[in-house]
């Protein structure tokens, strides 16, 4: 079976978290680490997909900086999203060679860790047709974005675990005027080391790969 | 011409949208290089060049959806960067100037290798400069005493062809240039050094040449990935450690005479020959072993200790540097040692090394010696404590009890994090190194 190194890095700006992820990118394509999965959680932050319109962002510039939220366009799919503190932030970096080479499919896949790892906490999630992501009774507790390289995957999925749901006024998210949840406000109390754990553990399983804890993540290869 | 397909991104998927071009119509592109995007529900791809040439024609409009395998666009394999007019492309993109047609895109040399050929290359450039030029065109430059960085090519790439060079000697001619024997000075590109003098003597300053596009004063090119990921972790390193180096002669004369001896055998038994480096792993291994804490990293406010002895070993690349790694160097001798550095250097330099063979190494070596270096001051590799840098081992005089003696010496270094190492226990470090190579038993491999 396939390694896949995890690490949860905790509190981590988005800047920092995306550099991370470009560097891990590049000694992936290089094949000189195995699959990677980082976990952490970002600052306030709101983020906008190359393919999102910036009128889905609903705040000007001067009541994001008043409520304390950063702004950044960035790569990934999807269209706009916040990410904050009580949120389980993940981002895969996989050689999709030498998984299944299909996007949709990986896409699927994501979805599947997140509804398995619900399920460990009581909470029944599933799929719904034509909106990527995981929803609990039509109200999303988890957002997919995702890019690809030369088949290698970065960005990830954020799972709203005790965020304060809030800060989702500020967006349309992902487009959609659907309500967000959190998984504290579906009554679960599980602690975040708990739920990423759960998510390790079902990510293993979907993706058949032998999870092992990074000895350091930004290990370097030179 | 080559076409380029909407890719199957997945057994599901029949059709992508084409979300962005990386690349204008006229553009040169590389095999590999990215050259569109595509987005699938949720997922943005960048998706690569099938081929080198030039970008001839995009079918597929930025925000339309397609068929998987639709042709999206063409590419020339032979075609020449050109100004973006003929083919399907927005107005606003014709503003921007075409690349130079003197083609840059040759493997470029280092910028050391360019001084040292730029030099001998004012009479006839090189080229590195010009690309590949036949020996029919270099012979016509020399009868016709001009410089061929006047010529415009227009062959494969921008090459300069016999037409190209019969043309540039027409127009001399029509306009009453210069005949063959009195060239006109030419102008210089910014990067190229004078004109030999003996170019120079009678042709007066105001001859014009003909017209050819402006050299460009500076070339941008990416960062390779490994150049980009060196970067990062060398200011890293610096940021992060409180690098100081201390350096000791090292009597290498009896290591000298070992390897002399068994050279011949060894290269003939095992195949490889035996060079200082081995000798210098040993030794450090029996000095980390003396010393562990320069075997150990920092995490945080706590010291770790490793229990392995896992060496890295600086390996150059074309165009970068990688460390693969010798695990539990202590238990190789000489002759293993050397076996594994030759091994990894060579797998290294053909791209053949396994990801765990560049991780968790917990102290490095360089040897910038073989490059001639005395003696250096290297970049400690994060997250270790400390490198040791190997200087040129050579014959020197050597005061030995009053007398002068010619001795093999190297000036080898320890670069310590001072966070961590102090100076006596770096020096104390240096003199376990010094006394293993020194005292080296004749014996031993």
């Amino acid at each position: 079976m396939l390694k896949c190194e995890f690490s949860d890095l905790g509190r981590m700006s988005y800047s920092a978290a995306f550099e991370l992820q470009h560097l891990l990118v590049g000694q992936r394509k290089q094949e000189l680490i195995p699959d990677q999965f980082l976990i952490v959680e970002h600052p306030h932050v709101i983020t906008l997909g190359r393919n999102g319109k910036p009128e889905h962002l609903l705040a000007g510039e001067e009541a994001l900086r008043r409520a304390g939220i950063e702004f950044h366009l960035t790569d990934r799919g999807g269209d706009i999203t916040y990410h904050g503190p009580g949120q389980v932030v993940g981002y895969p970096i996989l050689d999709l060679r030498h998984w299944r080479r299909d996007v949709a499919a990986y896409v699927r896949a994501i979805e599947q860790v997140l509804i398995d790892a619900l399920q460990e906490f009581g909470i029944t999630a599933g799929r719904l047709e034509g909106a990527t992501g995981v929803w609990v009774d039509g109200r999303k507790v988890a957002a997919i974005g995702v890019h690809i390289s030369r088949w290698i995957t970065y960005h990830g999925f954020a799972l709203n675990l005790n965020t304060d749901l809030s800060y989702f006024q500020y967006i349309i998210p992902c487009g959609l005027t659907r309500p967000v949840t959190s998984m504290e406000q579906l009554g679960c109390r599980a602690s975040r080391a708990e739920v990423v754990a759960a998510i390790v553990r079902c990510f293993g399983r979907v993706f058949e790969r032998e999870m092992v804890q990074a000895e350091r993540c930004k290990q370097e290869a030179i | 011409m080559i076409d380029v397909v909407m890719p199957q991104m997945g057994e599901s998927i029949v059709e992508g949208t084409l979300t962005k071009w990386l690349k204008k119509a006229g553009d040169r592109v590389e095999r590999d290089e990215p050259l569109f995007e595509i987005s699938t529900d949720k997922v943005d791809t960048e998706i690569p060049s099938p081929s080198a040439g030039v970008l001839a024609e995009i079918l597929v409009e930025e925000g339309k959806t397609v068929a998987v395998n639709t042709v999206v666009a063409r590419i020339d394999e032979k075609g020449e960067a050109r100004p973006a007019a003929a083919a399907v492309t927005r107005a606003a993109e014709a503003v921007k100037p075409a690349p130079p047609a003197v083609p840059t895109v040759q493997a470029q040399p280092a910028p050391a290798e360019t001084a040292a050929t730029a030099t001998e290359s004012a009479a006839e450039p090189s080229e590195a400069e010009l690309g590949p030029l036949s020996p029919l065109v270099r012979k016509m430059a020399r009868e016709h005493n001009l410089d061929l960085r006047e010529v415009r090519g227009t062959g494969a790439g921008g090459r300069i062809t016999k037409q190209d060079v019969e043309a540039y000697l027409a127009a001399r001619a029509a306009r009453g240039g210069a005949v063959p024997p009195a060239p006109a000075p030419q102008p210089v590109p910014a990067t190229a050094p004078p004109p030999a003098p003996e170019a120079m003597p009678t042709a007066p300053a105001a001859e014009v040449p003909v017209a050819r596009p402006e050299a460009p004063k500076t070339r941008i090119e990416p960062m390779s990935i490994m150049r980009a990921k060196i970067a990062e972790h060398m200011v890293m390193s610096k940021r992060t450690s409180a690098h100081v180096t201390t350096v000791h002669r090292i009597d290498m004369t009896a290591v000298a005479r070992l390897r002399e001896r068994f050279k011949e055998e060894v290269k003939a038994r095992y195949g490889y020959s035996l060079t200082f480096l081995p000798f210098f792993v040993r030794a450090a291994c029996e000095a980390l072993r003396a010393f562990p804490i320069v075997n150990a990293s920092i995490e945080g406010s706590n010291i770790i200790y490793h229990n392995e002895i896992n060496i890295g070993i600086a390996v150059a690349l074309e165009g970068g540097l990688i460390v693969p790694v010798i695990r539990r160097a202590d238990e190789l001798n000489v002759l293993g040692l050397q076996r594994a550095i030759v091994d990894l250097a060579s797998r290294a330099r053909s791209r053949q090394l396994k990801p765990d063979e560049v991780h968790g190494g917990t102290f490095s070596i360089t040897n910038f010696g073989s490059n001639g270096s005395l003696f250096g001051t290297p970049v400690i590799n994060q997250p270790q404590v400390a490198i040791l840098g190997i200087g040129v081992v050579e014959k020197a005089p050597v005061v030995i009890n009053d007398a002068i003696a010619i001795r093999h010496v190297s000036l080898t270094g320890l670069t310590f994090d001072h966070r961590l190492i102090d100076g006596a226990l770096a020096d104390q470090f240096m003199q376990k190194v010094k006394s293993v190579l020194e005292g080296w038993s004749e014996q031993v491999l």
